[in-house]
């Protein structure tokens, strides 16, 4: 335990060190505190709360760009080292390598919450401060603001897999670049394109359900946009959610296997590379 | 606890169909300074990375400090045990002090004892300087000092003194004479015997990662046989030649006045006694290290 968070203390600081942490946690803040100005603007004297919009907006934005900087942050992580060569001199030290991993998860794990809940809570805050009272919509988005940590460890996760199983940096960020497209982008579209072809006759609910779940992405845009009526109602794929009966839980669990069964494999694999 | 820091019997490594290193048998002990010498490929690194338990022998087995090294439960051994890879590679972003403390932490060595160490490897005055600013000398250094930390039982220096200048050397070489009188076992590997002599008590010689020689610097001497040689200077040395061809048997002339002779370490002071005054330049030549090296190399012996 004590090395991991050796470990973890070290991805932490050169996260400071390199402006990463600076960097990604400026580029949250100031998105989201655009889309709470700008893309609450519209909703005047409906009845809709501008936090509840903020919500939706920034969920959406999550998805595109926490898994991006996620992917970024973790896909050098094993490859980079082992390039390198401080990794030879890390394991030559009393450390196994499942503390390396778990160790270097934890520090970037710890760098993604600090940007997001700096990033998204400063929108949060100033929204309140601007005086749009919205009490209800602070679970949804304390909800929105973890399942987004969560969401940037499943990419972690992934990204440590891809730095495990390839031999090359380059190969690994071509790769982690492809991950990202294939489950922010082509996934849904391939999706969507199955289902109008398919016309309902063979993807059942529960096989589309499945779909979903097979989908960290898309785990994480059900959760929260269907978390509360409030925030439920106003966005429109509410309907969706409603039928597919995959309830908070059931969400959560799946992204969180989304982040052990990537992290065991790269443990797994790690373990058995020869440095 | 046994002296023996390192035992390793038969141990073969393979990548793909080539043999890094085959049936190698190896001890070192505690208080020695031993040499790793071969040329670049002989198999020297993946020797020290499977003492490390980086890379897992394909056949044979390896004991440091009485420990499997490739297995998780080695983290004991690991503790007392220093290493400085080849081209030693440092996180550029942290600077000197930072990088001792970390990885004194994971050793479990107390960080106070930091400041003292890199005193002595040289390089205080940078300790808060980025790593990213040092020349290779200094991040050589700062390598040495983090194979010293807690005092290891057992040191594997991976060719430490490629890029330093002579000065540089030298200190290189104290440290680790002061580090092996304390009883440490110090293993340096080099791709030249010659800059390892007055430095090491032993030399392994690989070669295709086979050991070819294994033995002190005088002793590889005395197993490699190549005759010593005398030469001199005589005048009119042809003619002295031909006229006393008895007291001159066996010397050959190399050059204009100048003769030479092969013989056996044990005659050159007979040779040397039967001269005459006339003799001018007296020289003994004996093999250098290189033309040693190349011997064991060339598989002469």
């Amino acid at each position: 335990m004590r090395q991991v968070i050796i470990i973890a203390g070290k991805e932490l600081r050169d996260g400071m060190r390199n402006r990463w942490v600076l960097a990604t946690t400026a580029l949250l803040a100031a998105l989201a505190l655009t889309l709470a100005f700008l893309g609450a603007a519209p909703t005047g004297t409906v009845k809709v709360g501008a936090l509840a919009v903020t919500i939706v907006s920034l969920s959406s934005l999550t998805i595109f760009l926490v898994p991006l900087i996620a992917l970024l942050l973790s896909y050098d992580a094993i490859v980079g080292e082992v390039d390198r060569g401080t990794m030879a001199l890390l394991l030559a030290y009393p450390v196994t390598r499942w503390q390396i991993i778990l160790g270097k998860f934890a520090g970037h794990l710890g760098i993604m919450a600090f940007a997001t809940v700096a990033g998204y809570g400063i929108a949060g805050l100033a929204l309140q401060w601007a005086g749009n009272e919205d009490r209800g919509a602070w679970t949804a988005f304390t909800i929105m603001v973890a399942s987004s940590v969560l969401l940037g460890g499943v990419f972690i996760a992934i990204g440590y897999l891809v730095s495990t199983l390839v031999r090359d940096r380059g190969t690994a960020g071509g790769i982690a670049v492809g991950v990202w497209l294939f489950f922010v982008l082509l996934y849904d579209m391939a999706l969507l394109g199955v289902l109008v072809a398919d016309q309902g006759r063979t993807v059942t609910a529960g096989g589309l359900n499945l779909l979903l779940l097979l989908n960290p992405a898309d785990a994480y845009r059900l959760l929260n946009l269907t978390a509360t009526p409030d925030v439920g109602g106003f966005a429109g794929v509410a309907g969706l959610g409603a039928r597919t009966g995959l309830g908070p839980a059931v969400l959560l669990g799946a992204l969180a296997a989304w982040v052990v069964v990537p992290l065991a494999a790269a443990t797994a694999l790690f373990a058995r590379r020869q440095i | 606890m046994t002296d023996e820091t390192v035992v390793m019997r038969g141990v073969t490594r393979r990548y793909g169909r080539q043999d890094a290193v085959c049936d190698f048998d190896l001890t070192l002990r505690a208080g020695e300074c031993v040499g790793l010498v071969g040329h670049n490929g002989a198999g020297k690194s993946t020797l020290i990375k499977m003492m490390l338990g980086l890379v897992r022998p394909s056949a044979g087995s390896v004991r440091v400090l009485g420990e499997d090294p490739a297995v998780g439960a080695a983290a004991r051994a690991r503790r007392e045990l220093g290493y400085l890879p080849e081209n030693v590679a440092l996180h550029p972003s942290m600077t000197g002090a930072e990088t001792l403390a970390f990885y004194a932490r994971l050793k479990r060595q107390p960080v106070t004892r930091n400041a003292a160490l890199l005193e002595r490897v040289g390089i205080a005055p940078a300790a808060h300087r980025r790593v990213g600013t040092y020349s290779k000398g200094m991040r050589q250094r700062l390598g040495l000092a983090q194979a010293l930390l807690g005092s290891p039982r057992a040191l594997l220096l991976d060719e430490p003194t490629t890029g330093l200048d002579p000065a540089l050397r030298q200190s290189f070489y104290e440290i680790i004479r002061d580090l092996s009188r304390d009883g440490a076992m110090v293993l340096l590997s080099s791709h030249a015997l010659a800059e390892l002599e007055g430095h090491v008590d032993r030399v392994v010689v690989m070669n295709q990662g086979r050991k070819v020689a294994d033995g002190s610097i005088a002793g590889l001497r005395g197993l490699a046989a190549i005759r010593p040689r005398i030469r001199l200077r005589l005048a009119h040395a042809l003619r002295a030649v031909a006229n006393e061809s008895n007291a001159w048997a066996g010397w050959s002339p190399v050059s204009e006045g100048v003769l030479e002779l092969s013989c056996e370490e044990s005659e050159v002071v007979s040779v040397l006694r039967g001269l005459p005054i006339s003799a001018q330049d007296i020289e003994i030549i004996r093999p250098s290290l290189d033309e040693l090296y190349a011997a064991f190399q060339k598989g002469a012996i």
